[in-house]
């Protein structure tokens, strides 16, 4: 039997560089995904529900000018829900650290404080891309089509990916500030439902009441929806993609100072 | 102070209206076990947090291995290794799985993270559960493997915040013993406790601390000696009356006497004991009373601990289940 070892010089002296930090909480969130039920519905049974529920029950009776398939037009608006929904457990996970004392027990390691929440983010954002490659399948299946060539599909699935950063900050953000688990699931899904009954994701604006197609134009989920179908169905691109990118990196310059500082609160005081 | 594994001066702390921590001065030699003792709410997590980098004091300052813990942190995180009030573990990885990522993130190669992890975890006596989920675990498995969880980078100070709180008396043996370990080969060790026992079997110096400040510190047998004087230990006759007893021989006691109704026992803290046994003797002749048994001795730490903060060690059961981190900040 070994000795317990202590004082070996070799094993200190270095604060963790971030990739090696950033990996390893990665991998223990991703270990997570497959192994907490919850999240392995919300990342596989609710993404292909959602793609058959909308195409099925409304597709029917939405006919979107120009477009022939309901679910060419539905699809990219469909990506964006179901990351939305997906990133509500982001605030819960960061809220249950918290109150397991994971979050202490990681502030007590030679890792920067911010490598907790980007190994977060970086599980989610693979999270996604698997989640978004799901949907293709499914929809591809019950009739969807890229119309725009592959590089534009390529562009279409990273512009939903970098959507996701947006909402896993921003749920880090809410999970940080109400510190009750389900309170953080409750309040990461307010903004994804506003926001996308309000946008164009189900329906054109120009089928919704006038005082709320103001809002519904502004809305930045009708932004980036437009700009996905853009990448997924033809026609220009330029000024859509540019303006969804102008909006995710609006939000994430907001998002992720104000995550970090919050996640600064809640463990120093 | 470069020779010292902690040394805290006048370390202060308020959650809102509430002081946690006023005033605290403490030293631990390199090398030494520092047992902190006091009842449920004294302060002692918030001062084990603060030491470990979680938490600012309001005033104050520490120094963890020669670092200053707010100026420093992250040369005293290097430094340390913490096992906190609450099993700080993921239920959804193995407990393999857990201790590997902790390596990592404490700057272990995957090759030293697999080794050190194994290592402990023979040491810990986990073998069996190493490759299962840690929510399968039993509190008190979760409870080792959180402490294993503190020691992969082979720190030079350790915090132990009741670490054998919910162990049965296997599991307590088995961290013991690697407790034991580490203080031999020289690991510096702060443990807060709430059994008089352990920290009699480990510590050097103990500090007793009560409503965030330093009751009293010394070695377990300097604390006995100022507890005051001699127990005088006076077993009934069966059919006596204990509390008249007690009422006798008042007057002779430097405090109050302790009636122990269950084992038919008086404990009179007396000041010369040798000095008032036969004034004892006169007493109970006069009275009329017979003792069974008679006996002189040194107060146990339990008794000196009492005597401190006018409450038993292990005191009123923790509070109920609630959020950890809520429960936390109370303290």
């Amino acid at each position: 039997m070994t000795t317990v070892t202590t004082g070996t010089a070799a094993y200190r002296g270095r604060t963790v560089p971030a990739p090696v930090s950033i990996a390893t909480i990665t991998a223990r969130n991703l270990r997570r995904l497959v192994r907490v039920p919850t999240l392995l519905v919300l990342a596989t049974v609710q993404p292909v529900l959602f793609v058959l529920l909308f195409t099925y029950a409304f597709g029917g009776a939405i006919h979107v000018p120009g477009v022939t398939h309901y679910i060419d037009y539905l699809l990219p608006g469909i990506f964006v829900l179901a990351i939305g929904f997906g990133a509500s457990q982001t605030g819960v996970a960061i809220a249950e650290d918290l109150a397991t004392g994971m979050i202490d027990r990681f502030r007590s390691l030679p890792i920067s404080a911010t490598a907790v929440l980007a190994g977060r983010v970086a599980a989610d954002a693979l999270r996604n891309l698997f989640v978004v490659a799901l949907m293709i399948g499914v929809g591809a299946a019950i009739g969807f089509r890229f119309h725009a060539g592959p590089t534009a599909a390529l562009a279409a699935v990273a512009l939903a990916v970098a959507t996701g950063l947006v909402f896993s900050w921003l749920n880090l953000l809410l999970g940080l500030l109400v510190r009750d688990p389900e309170s953080a699931g409750l309040a990461g899904l307010f903004p994804i439902i506003i926001l996308f009954f309000t946008s164009s994701a189900l329906v054109p604006v120009a089928t919704m009441p006038g005082w709320l197609q103001a809002f519904a134009k502004a809305n930045p989920i009708t932004v980036i929806t437009g700009a996905l179908r853009a990448l997924c169905l033809g026609g220009p691109t330029t000024r859509p993609v540019l303006e969804a990118a102008a909006w995710l990196l609006g939000l994430l310059a907001v998002t992720i100072p104000a995550a970090i500082v919050s996640y600064r609160h809640a463990t120093s005081s | 102070m470069a020779n010292a594994a902690i040394v805290a001066e006048g370390l202060g702390k308020c959650f809102g209206p509430v002081t946690a921590l006023d005033g605290v001065d403490l030293e631990l030699p390199a090398g030494g076990v520092l047992g902190v003792l006091g009842p449920n709410g004294a302060g002692k997590t918030t001062m084990v947090r603060i030491l470990a980098t979680l938490l600012r004091p309001d005033r104050g300052r520490a120094w963890v291995a020669g670092f200053d813990v707010a100026k420093n942190p992250a040369a005293v995180r290097r430094l340390i290794g913490l096992s906190g009030q609450y099993a700080a573990v993921d239920p959804f990885l193995t407990g393999r799985e857990n201790l590997v990522m902790i390596g990592r993130l404490y700057g272990l190669t995957r090759r030293q993270a697999r080794s050190r992890a194994g290592e402990l975890i023979g040491k810990l006596e986990l073998d069996s559960a190493a490759g299962r989920l840690v929510r399968t675990y039993s509190g008190g498995m979760r409870r080792r493997l959180d402490v294993a969880a503190s020691l992969l980078a082979a720190p030079a100070v350790l915090f132990l915040d009741e670490p054998t709180t919910g162990l049965d008396p296997r599991g307590r043996l088995a961290l013991w013993q690697v407790l034991s370990e580490l203080a031999a080969q020289g690991t510096s060790l702060l443990l807060t406790t709430q059994y008089i026992e352990e920290a009699e079997r480990f510590a050097g110096t103990i500090v007793i601390i009560d409503h965030g400040k330093v009751i009293v510190s010394g070695t377990p047998g300097q604390l006995k000696t100022r507890a005051g004087g001699d127990r005088l230990e006076l077993q009934a006759s069966p059919g006596q009356d204990l509390r008249q007893l007690a009422v006798v021989l008042a007057p002779l006691a430097a405090a109050d006497p302790a009636v122990d109704e269950t084992a038919g026992r008086v404990i009179l803290p007396v000041a010369d004991g040798a000095a008032i046994l036969p004034e004892v003797a006169t007493r109970l002749a006069a009275a009329g009373l017979h003792v069974a048994a008679l006996a002189l001795r040194r107060p146990t730490l339990e008794e000196a601990f009492l005597s401190y903060t006018g409450q038993p060690a292990a005191g009123p059961p923790a509070e109920p289940a609630q959020p950890a981190h809520a429960a936390r900040s109370t303290r």
